[in-house]
Order: structure tokens, then C-alpha cells, then sequence
């Protein structure tokens, strides 16, 4: 077995959809790292090609979207460079994924065992009788009550909750090193939320996996993850731990997102939303991607895309304002008048 | 200064009948909203909020006669809304307009956004018809939209510019309130803020009272005065905005505040984990709704049905519905299985 360092590296992906009316560049390199048994949040808003980015890690995306360039090395070696065959042992067995919507990712004429000990037959090779007593104990891990009795049941007779446990279930059926979560939490209600995200955790410690914590909610990224990439217009603008995220955010982006946030934990005075929308993909700014938005964009923002800085921390920054060619005030506050971490 | 009642609901229920068998009786009642009562008044912001199925949309459909309620007074301005005809109700919707989730389902994709504004105008004869253009324009610009865009059908906008455009044919009839039925939830954060704040704006400016319905207690913490939280078909707490954020009674409100991620990794906080899913509205948990989940439950719970109530060391106006608020408050009653409450991050 070769050595790695990281489970995960990503190198400079690029993912297009190629339409009728041109490419369209959904994913345009894409770098991250995810170190073995950690959590990373890949944190964007609608557009921003974070469920794209995690399609093409397992290379599951469909016409007319096809990954174009980068590397993928998952354990060393880029999946890039495996057959649909190879890729096929990987999915379900090495990396699982589980989706936003339970309702449609489970097969609704199958019973869940049988969805759970499918992937167990195809990648372990346990009979029937196997997989289902092993479809038994996953359910009873994911913290379904008789999971005896519910083995046999199908999908619409769970609620969203149950339904969410079982994908984990079927994800962690045959102990992947690394788990894809594509905004697990999003269709469930906050107290239901919480149970899953507590499972996802215990069983990540418990399991010694590696997750992709896929969201557009800064308290799930806060909450669960070690390191952040925020991603905007199908690029990562930033690169941090999650500590340095949320107390010292860097790109005016990640700052507009938290200053827009309305929190149930403190009072706001006025949310300060950033101006404007995301670029349709087909009229990226030739220059940065969040300089028609930016507070601070000067000439050079706007004609010239910045390359990722790192800063001190070894956090990664995709802006100019942090290069030695930097053209504006050269004590340009992003934050405005009031920071917005504190205590 | 005496605040003015706007809206009063008084013992509102709304139950959609099931039905089944052999001759397609009913054979069950699903009890969205279940006798729940409350005012709000001139100016002020009040915030429903709760799960899914807790009955806050319902509420809000029900209020409109959007769907018919089953039982209950709904006084608009001292008019009961209950007792108009069709067509009155239809000429009192001139003062109560609504804002929808979706801003995709809730416009027509074949009306370009004047005649979308304009029918509002046409049914409630609010403006002459030689006004209603210049009306229209100045109505896209109070949004935050351009006049020339009048002529646009909806796909070519974006998510948050079409629930611009929803809020704009609502205000084109100059109501008085308000329904936000979860107006901002489909929003993208920094859209979303965008869209907070012009309801603010507009609130300030043409002294609109709102009744907010939404999932999302930091967009209600934002924008609200008063907060009723649902669960079931009932109210379990109401209260000023500070006081139920700083000071929740109900286990479940504590339990549902304590639930949110909370965007700042260094905050260590007390999870309240609640246990299971919110049982089934059509045959509901007898006694309190929430007795199933509750941590503190006994046996008074699961037979009597508690009332809305305010103690002594709560504020004025601030009431919750529990049988055991003082005992929890003092701390005599602990959640009985303790090693639910996990602390996280610790």
C-alpha cells in the first residue's frame, strides 16, 4: 500500500457541462485537502458547484457534465485514472454518499433491508441471509428502534428522520473510509437535524472515517467540521481551519456571509446582506468572480483573477487584497465598522 | 400609548377531515391547528414558529380563509373574517395580502411581472386604471427593482428578485397586514438579508404589520417582536422576542433553541436532545402534545391538557403552556434521563 498523507487531495478540478449554448464551467479548479479521519465543510450557496465538486469526486456525474481536468487522489492514487469498473469497487465500498433528499435517493418498492444489503452482497460477498442479519446490526447502530421489524419495511413507512438513518445505514454498511455528506440535514426539522448530525459524528469516531460535510449552513460547518472550503462561483475563495474561519474570516465573500447570517444566538442590529446576485455561468467576470459584489474591488480585482494565497496559518485565500501587488488602500477594512466574531 | 388590536384569533382550529373506507366517510380528522388563540396588533411584527406540521402555515392560510376553518373567530379590525360571504372576503383581502414560500410556484410563469402586479390591482380595484402602470413602476423600484423590468416574465429573474416581485404585488393594494408565509426560507443567505431588510424598510415605511411563519429561529430572532412557537397544532409558548430568547419556559422551545447550530466553533452549548419524531396530528398525544418527548414528562402530562400561563418570575405577556414552569424554572424537576443531554464540542 502506498503512503499518503492526506485520504483525500484535490487538485485543481475542473468540471464543465457542456450545452447547447457552450460550456459551462460549473467546477473551474478545484483544489482541497482532507486529512484521514477528519471532517471537512465544503460551504457555498446555490451555484457555487459544491454538489457538483462532490459528483465528481466519484465521478457520477451525467451528460452533458464531464470533469475535464485536475486530479482526485484518494488514498495517493487519482481516481481519475480508474475504469468505470474500478470506480464501481470504489462507490458504496471505499466512499459512500449520502444526499440531501431521502425520500428520492431510497428506492421506494424495495424494502430497506434489501437496499442495505445490496451493496453488502455486490462488495463483501455475504449471502442473503448475512447481509440481512448485517442490515439488522447497521440499523441498530444508526439508532432505529426494532430494527427487526423495520428491516422488512419500506421506505414511505419511515418518516424523514428514519429515512436519513437509513442512508447512513447503507452508506456505512460496508465501513467506507470516507463518507460524503451532500446537505444531509437540509429537508429535516432542527431537532431531527440534531440527532443526525450527533450520529454522523459518533459513528465517524467510532468508524475512524474521513468526511465531506456538504452545506450552505455556517452553523452545520461550525459545528461539525475541522477545516472549511468556501467555494463561490465554482471556485474555493478560501481555504481555512474552522477556527480561523469564523474568528478571523479573510475573503470579503466569506465576511458577506457571515454578516448576512441572522443568528438565533445574539442580537443584530441590521443584517448587511452583500450586494447584488451570484454571475450567471455564462458571464463569469473575467476577473475576480466576487468583484462585482466586493466592497472593496479596485481595477485589479476586476480585471485580473487571483491565484490562492496562503497566509500564516497555511490557510489558502483567493483574493488580492492579502498579494504584494495589491493596488488599493492598503489598510482596507473588509470588515466594516464592527467585526463580526467575537466572544 | 394603548397599542390597537389588528388581528385577533380566538380558539382558531383547523382540522382536514380523512377519508376512507368503503363509502369514503370520514374516518379520522388530521388536527392541524388545534384551539389556539392570540392578537396582534398595529405595526408589530409576530413570528410563528415550529417544525414541520406544527400547524404555522396552516395558520396563516386559515386566517386568509385560504382554506376554510373548521372552528374559531378571526376578528380583522373588530370584523369577524368568519362570517363574511365570498365576495366580502374577497373585498376585505384588500387589507390582508400574503407572501408565499416558493417564489417559483407562486407566480404565474406566463404573466409578464405588470400584468403578475396588476390583477392584484384589477380584482381589489385599488388603483384607476390609468394609474396602474406608473403604480407598477413605482412599486418594482420600492422593492428594489427597475421599472423596465415590468415587462419580464418571471424565468428571467432570479429567486430572490421573484420574491421581490411577490412582495410587490402584495403591497399594490395597500394592505395593512402581512402574512409571510417562510417568505425568505427557499433564499440564499446574502439574498435572504437582502430581502429582510426591505421587508424592514417597507414596514417602517408604509407601517405594515406582519405575521411571520417561519422554521428559521435566526431569521425570527431578526425580524420579530413577539414569537409564538407551535408544536402540534398548539401553542406552547408566546412571548416578547428577548424574553423567549434569553428566557424560554416551555421544554420544547428550550429544546429547540438548544438544537440550532450555532455559527461560532468556540461556543460550547448544552444540547437538549430530543428523542424521536414528532408524533402523527392525526391521532395527537393526549394531555400536552409533547409529553411523548418532553424530558420532564409525568403522569399529569400524558391526562391534562396544560393552559397558557404567565408566573411571577416571567414578563409581562411572556406565557407558556406547561404544567411544570415554576418547577423547572427552580430547578426542582430535572430531565429524567439525563444522559440525553449531552454536551457538545466539549
Amino acid at each position: 500500500m502506498s503512503t499518503y498523507k492526506n485520504i483525500l487531495e484535490v487538485r485543481n478540478l475542473q468540471t464543465s457541462f457542456f450545452t447547447d449554448d457552450g460550456e459551462v464551467k460549473a467546477v473551474d479548479g478545484v483544489s482541497f485537502e482532507l486529512p484521514k479521519g477528519k471532517t471537512l465543510g465544503v460551504v457555498g450557496e446555490s451555484g457555487s458547484g459544491k454538489s457538483i465538486t462532490a459528483l465528481s469526486l466519484l465521478q457520477l456525474l451525467s451528460k452533458p457534465g464531464k470533469i475535464k481536468g485536475g486530479e482526485i487522489l484518494f488514498k495517493g492514487k487519482n481516481l481519475l485514472d480508474y475504469t468505470e469498473k474500478q470506480m464501481r469497487e470504489i462507490r458504496g465500498n471505499d466512499i459512500s454518499m449520502i444526499f440531501q433528499e431521502p425520500m428520492t435517493s431510497l428506492n421506494p418498492v424495495y424494502t430497506v433491508g434489501y437496499q442495505i444489503s445490496e451493496s453488502l452482497m455486490i462488495h463483501q460477498n455475504l449471502n442473503k441471509r448475512e447481509a440481512k442479519l448485517k442490515s439488522i446490526e447497521m440499523l441498530k447502530l444508526v439508532g432505529i428502534p426494532s430494527p427487526e421489524k423495520r428491516v422488512d419495511q419500506y421506505p414511505f413507512e419511515l418518516s424523514g428522520g428514519m429515512r436519513q438513518r437509513v442512508m447512513i445505514a447503507m452508506a456505512l454498511a460496508c465501513n467506507p473510509d470516507m463518507l460524503i455528506a451532500d446537505e444531509p440535514t437540509t429537508a429535516l426539522d432542527v431537532t431531527i437535524q440534531a440527532q443526525i448530525l450527533d450520529l454522523i459524528r459518533e459513528l465517524q469516531a467510532k468508524l475512524d472515517m474521513s468526511v465531506i460535510m456538504i452545506t450552505h449552513d455556517l452553523g452545520v460547518v461550525a459545528e461539525t467540521c475541522d477545516y472549511v472550503a468556501v467555494m463561490y462561483a465554482g471556485q474555493v475563495v478560501e481555504f481555512s481551519d474552522v477556527r480561523s474561519l469564523f474568528k478571523k474570516p479573510k475573503h470579503p465573500y466569506t465576511v458577506g456571509l457571515l454578516k448576512s447570517l441572522p443568528r438565533h444566538d445574539i442580537e443584530q442590529e441590521k443584517l448587511q446582506p452583500i450586494k447584488g446576485t451570484v454571475p450567471s455561468p455564462k458571464e463569469m467576470p473575467v476577473g475576480c468572480r466576487f468583484s462585482p459584489r466586493c466592497p472593496a474591488a479596485t481595477d485589479l480585482c476586476r480585471g485580473r483573477m487571483p491565484g490562492l494565497i496562503t497566509d500564516e496559518q497555511k490557510n489558502e485565500i483567493r483574493c488580492w487584497i492579502y498579494s504584494e501587488e495589491w493596488d488599493g488602500d492598503p489598510e482596507v477594512n473588509i470588515y466594516g465598522e464592527e467585526r463580526i466574531a467575537e466572544g | 400609548m394603548a397599542k390597537k388590536e389588528l388581528l385577533k384569533v380566538e380558539n382558531l382550529k383547523q382540522y382536514f377531515p380523512i377519508k376512507g373506507g368503503f363509502l369514503g366517510r370520514t374516518v379520522n380528522y388530521v388536527k392541524a391547528v388545534d384551539d389556539i388563540s392570540f392578537t396582534v396588533y398595529e405595526g408589530e411584527t409576530v413570528s410563528i414558529v415550529g417544525e414541520s406540521g406544527c400547524g404555522k402555515s396552516t395558520t396563516g392560510r386559515a386566517i386568509l380563509r385560504l382554506d376554510e376553518p373548521t372552528e374559531g373567530v378571526v376578528s380583522f379590525e373588530g370584523t369577524d373574517l368568519t362570517t363574511l360571504s365570498r365576495s366580502e372576503m374577497r373585498r376585505k383581502r384588500k387589507d390582508l395580502q400574503i407572501i408565499f414560500q416558493d417564489p417559483y410556484a407562486s407566480i404565474n410563469p406566463r404573466q409578464i411581472v405588470s400584468a403578475v402586479i396588476e390583477e392584484a390591482m384589477h380584482i381589489q380595484n385599488a388603483v384607476p386604471k390609468e394609474k396602474r402602470r406608473e403604480r407598477i413602476e413605482e412599486l418594482l423600484q420600492t422593492v428594489g427593482l427597475q421599472p423596465y423590468q415590468a415587462d419580464r416574465y418571471p424565468h428571467e429573474f432570479s429567486g430572490g428578485q421573484r420574491q421581490r416581485i411577490g412582495i410587490a404585488r402584495a403591497l399594490s393594494v395597500n394592505p395593512k397586514l402581512i402574512i409571510c408565509d417562510e417568505a425568505v426560507s427557499a433564499l440564499d443567505v446574502s439574498i435572504q438579508a437582502q430581502v429582510l431588510n426591505l421587508l424592514e424598510e417597507l414596514q417602517d415605511e408604509f407601517g405594515l404589520t406582519y405575521l411571520f411563519i417561519s422554521h428559521d429561529l435566526g431569521v425570527v430572532r431578526h425580524i420579530s417582536d413577539r414569537i409564538i412557537v407551535m408544536y402540534l397544532g398548539k401553542i406552547m409558548e408566546i412571548s416578547d422576542k428577548k424574553s423567549l430568547f434569553e428566557n424560554p419556559q416551555h421544554p420544547y422551545t428550550k429544546a429547540l433553541l438548544s438544537a440550532i447550530p450555532v455559527p461560532d466553533p468556540d461556543k460550547k452549548k448544552e444540547r437538549i436532545m430530543l428523542k424521536g419524531d414528532v408524533p402523527s396530528p392525526i391521532d395527537p398525544p393526549t394531555g400536552c402534545r409533547f409529553h411523548t418527548r418532553c424530558p420532564y414528562a409525568t403522569e399529569k402530562c400524558v391526562t391534562d391538557v396544560p393552559e397558557l400561563r404567565t408566573l411571577p418570575h416571567m414578563k409581562e405577556g411572556h406565557q407558556a403552556s406547561c404544567h411544570y414552569i415554576e418547577e423547572i424554572h427552580s430547578g426542582e424537576m430535572q430531565p429524567r434521563d439525563y444522559s440525553e443531554k449531552t454536551k457538545i464540542k466539549a
